[in-house]
């Protein structure tokens, strides 16, 4: 099967997503799609399948121009889409779920258990992976709930098989057996979409790779004639421009220190300190275990053992509060579900956090309240009708400016803001870089996560690179650009 | 205020005006309904639903509940009523009962908390154990006899300024929630915790010790309500409470407070309270059947809980 993709445009609420994306899958090969976060792939695969609709362009199949308006028709005309979430159900056995709202009955609706069985046996045997299809969903693997889903494919004699992310969660040996059976998918003529992140991979396993870049389309190479350089180039070559302000500080001491924390099969041997007024940019890929790091310094992860300085003492932190009494704050990635209760008021989130602060013997001063939150609203200029304006109607950088604030008035020695602008319109970014920056300013030390890598390099005094679960390297911020961390985020090395 | 903050306040007081309306409409029915006498009555024998309700109000705010609130009455009852006729000081024999209640809590709440359990599995097994603790502690048989102790008598029979006692006490205990929820600290991470736990826990709330104090408070209302009960009947019995968390969680909810939790006020739980004993009363005194009164009494709370939802 041929596909093209052509001028494909896609805005959500307003703001653009896809600007002229596009490519073109020829018969029986395996294509990467390459881009940064939020470059566009999933969202261009999804108008493929008929998930989104399309505000412009043109998708060709096999020379006829097509609209799909769901999922269930692209599948139908043999393109499926497996995603990074995979879209199994855990309580159900191999069999059930491969054969769930297709299941094969009479005409009474009495399934035909013996049919099912030998089709499935059919099919995993096609794909060469020995799995009882009696067994539950949960019971496999994550490689092997995948092989499940690549079976789904089959069964509907899917032509195009596009894979978000497949090796994500797999183990090494795991990734091999994918490996396998997606390059005897090629053999028997699949074409196969491969998203993925890991230049490595993208390199033994692909025949032509494609890049998106801010929802643009910007060129397509065999992987034979290019290299890891030019495609790093490709992905990221965007102006950075004059988006960070400027922030003079003078760095302090050492404030803090992280030593030999691990955490079995999440991260290992994490070791990194941070001065006072210091920004400490965080990079590497989704998955690479960078929340999770941050997650146990905040006291939120089981099972982490090595040790945290603060000004060269041992603290422990067992759970967020101890952290919190500790001097560290923790800005979250996810803003609506851990970062805010955003059926409250204004004043009742940044209270919440500091209810010590605005209360004496547990009784609280509602003066004290209202002077704080009004103060941070005021300094934060956090647009909103009020103390009682319910958070779920501000937008979302006033609704992370209210995370700040919350944060702010715990007087946290170390912050560390996991993803800060994520959400966030250009103009409240900048807002918050310079909240950022006014911190940092105060000595206090910023550990700043974030999957952009212009907001690491624009930001950050120092860059710290995660590669799967262990430190990649530290780059310091004469030297770092969008290449060298990219090398350390997909395992590479520096030279020198 | 435009229209639709008129509606949401109207919907705020949408209990209220129930309430006031029942009360009329009752009052124009039936000449002894409306007198001073049977209002304070009526308050009296709502104070024993009000104070597990209170209790009930808290574990719900977390985002729980707590179904062994009778079973914890029942026990802590008999244990009071064996104290006092084994010849322990009265006062020491009610003050052990509510520390009993207390301890019955920590149990439901270390069931959720620690236990993992959800809340309704949780106070399911305490609610039939207690239950089952009950009927072996007692051997099935009331225990009476309790002597002739003023502060006994009193706490459920007796009048401050011709107020009868558990009306006092229902005002003041619904004072001092008042106070908790809307002006401490602990109330506010009452809220939080029902609100967002996740990320009330990353603010730094430490949402398990929240929810366990819930259900202590719960369990300690639980025995306070049993003390009215046991001074009023003047025995202990081994069943009794049964069903009542079925009339406070409908107090609860009839208060506009939200079963996912975070939401709600205890003044409408108050409020709530009173609906119930209105309903409970006013029915029997026009001699509407038991058997009706219960479909009545449903159907009030479907109307209240229904309106409360457009919001």
């Amino acid at each position: 099967m041929q596909i093209e993709m052509r001028g494909i445009n896609k805005a959500f609420g307003g703001n653009p997503v896809l600007r002229d994306a596009g490519f073109v899958l020829a018969d029986g090969e395996i294509h990467a799609l390459m881009g940064e976060n939020g470059a566009g792939k999933s969202t261009l695969m999804k108008i493929l399948t008929g998930v989104y609709t399309r505000d412009a362009g043109t998708v060709i199949v096999d020379g006829q121009e097509v609209v799909y308006k769901n999922p269930q028709e692209a599948e139908k005309a043999g393109i499926v889409f497996i995603h990074q979430e995979l879209n199994v159900l855990f309580d159900l056995t191999v069999e059930e779920n491969m054969f769930l709202g297709k299941e094969i009955h009479n005409r009474f609706g009495v399934c035909d258990k013996r049919a099912m069985r030998a089709e499935v046996r059919r099919i995993l045997d096609v794909l060469g992976v020995k799995i009882d299809p009696g067994q539950k969903m949960d019971a496999l693997s994550i490689g092997q709930q995948q092989m499940i889903e690549i079976a789904k494919a089959l069964m509907v004699d899917a032509k195009v098989i596009i894979m978000d992310e497949p090796t994500a969660a797999l183990t090494a040996s795991e990734t091999e057996v994918l490996f396998e059976v997606v390059k005897s998918l090629r053999k028997k003529g699949v074409s196969i979409v491969y998203i993925s992140h890991r230049m490595e991979e993208i390199f033994e396993l692909c025949d032509r790779i494609t890049i998106l870049r801010d929802g643009q389309y910007i060129g397509t190479r065999n992987i034979a004639e290019t290299n890891m350089a030019e495609v790093v180039k490709m992905m990221i070559g965007r102006e950075i421009g004059e988006r960070y302000p400027e922030r003079n500080v003078k760095l302090g001491d050492v404030v803090f220190e992280v030593k030999n924390l691990n955490c079995p099969g999440v991260f290992s041997d994490v070791n990194f300190s941070v001065r006072a007024g210091e920004v400490l940019g965080v990079a590497g890929l989704m998955g690479a275990g960078r929340t999770e790091i941050m997650q146990s310094i905040f006291g939120n992860m089981p099972h982490v053992t090595g040790q945290i300085f603060m000004d060269g003492k041992e603290i422990h932190n067992k759970n967020p509060w101890d952290a919190m009494a500790n001097g560290i704050g923790f800005i979250t990635e996810d803003r609506k579900v851990e970062g805010l209760m955003l059926e409250e008021s204004i004043m009742k989130n940044i209270s919440v956090a500091n209810l010590n602060k605005i209360s004496s013997g547990g009784v609280l001063n509602a003066k004290a309240e209202r002077d704080m939150v009004r103060k941070g609203i005021q300094d934060l200029s956090i647009r909103c009708t009020g103390p009682l304006h319910v958070c779920n109607n501000l937008s979302g950088g006033n609704q992370q400016k209210v995370v700040f604030a919350k944060w702010i008035f715990t007087d946290p020695r170390v912050l560390i803001l996991d993803e800060p602008t994520r959400g966030v319109d250009i103009g409240a970014k900048k807002e918050i870089y310079s909240i950022i920056n006014d911190l940092a300013a105060k000595g206090v030390a910023i550990i700043m996560v974030s999957s952009e890598l212009p907001e690491v390099l624009g930001m950050s005094d120092r860059v710290m690179v995660v590669h799967e679960g262990h430190i990649g390297g530290f780059i310091d911020k004469e030297k770092a650009n969008q290449e060298n961390i990219m090398i350390l985020a997909t395992g590479g090395q520096l030279d020198g | 205020m435009d229209k639709k903050q008129i509606m949401n306040k109207v919907q705020d007081l949408g209990a209220l005006i129930a309430l006031i309306l029942l009360v009329i409409v009752i009052s124009i029915i039936s000449p002894q309904f409306r007198t001073v006498d049977n209002f304070l009555s009526l308050v009296r024998q709502s104070s024993i639903n009000g104070f597990i309700a209170f209790g009930m109000t808290c574990v719900i705010l977390t985002g729980g509940i707590d179904l062994s609130v009778g079973s914890v009455l029942a026990l802590t009852t008999a244990f009071c009523a064996a104290f006092i006729k084994g010849g322990m000081p009265v006062a020491l024999a009610m003050l052990l009962a509510l520390i009993i209640g207390t301890l019955f809590g920590v149990v439901s709440g270390t069931l959720v908390t620690k236990g993992r359990l959800q809340p309704f599995i949780a106070t399911l097994i305490t609610m039939t154990v207690f239950r089952g603790l009950t009927m072996i502690f007692m051997d099935g048989k009331p225990i009476s006899g309790l002597g002739s102790s003023f502060l006994l008598k009193f706490f459920g029979k007796g009048s401050l300024f011709g107020i009868p006692f558990p009306v006092i006490l229902f005002i003041l205990i619904f004072a001092l929630f008042m106070f908790v929820l809307e002006k401490t600290t602990f109330g506010r991470r009452i809220y939080a915790t029902g609100s967002n736990a996740v990320s009330a826990k990353l603010a730094g709330v430490n949402i398990d010790r929240t929810k366990l104090i819930a259900y202590a408070i719960s369990g300690c209302m639980a025995a306070l309500s049993g003390l009215i009960l046991l001074s009023r009947l003047a025995s202990a019995q081994p069943t009794l409470g049964e069903g009542y968390e079925l009339d406070a969680i409908a107090s609860v909810a009839l208060g506009g407070t939200s079963m996912n939790g975070g939401r709600g006020r205890i003044w409408g739980t108050f409020v709530g309270v009173l609906i119930i004993a209105v309903l409970n009363n006013g029915l029997n005194i026009l001699g509407v059947s038991s058997y009706y009164q219960s479909v009545v009494k449903g159907i009030v709370i479907l109307i209240a809980v229904l309106s409360d939802r457009k919001r």
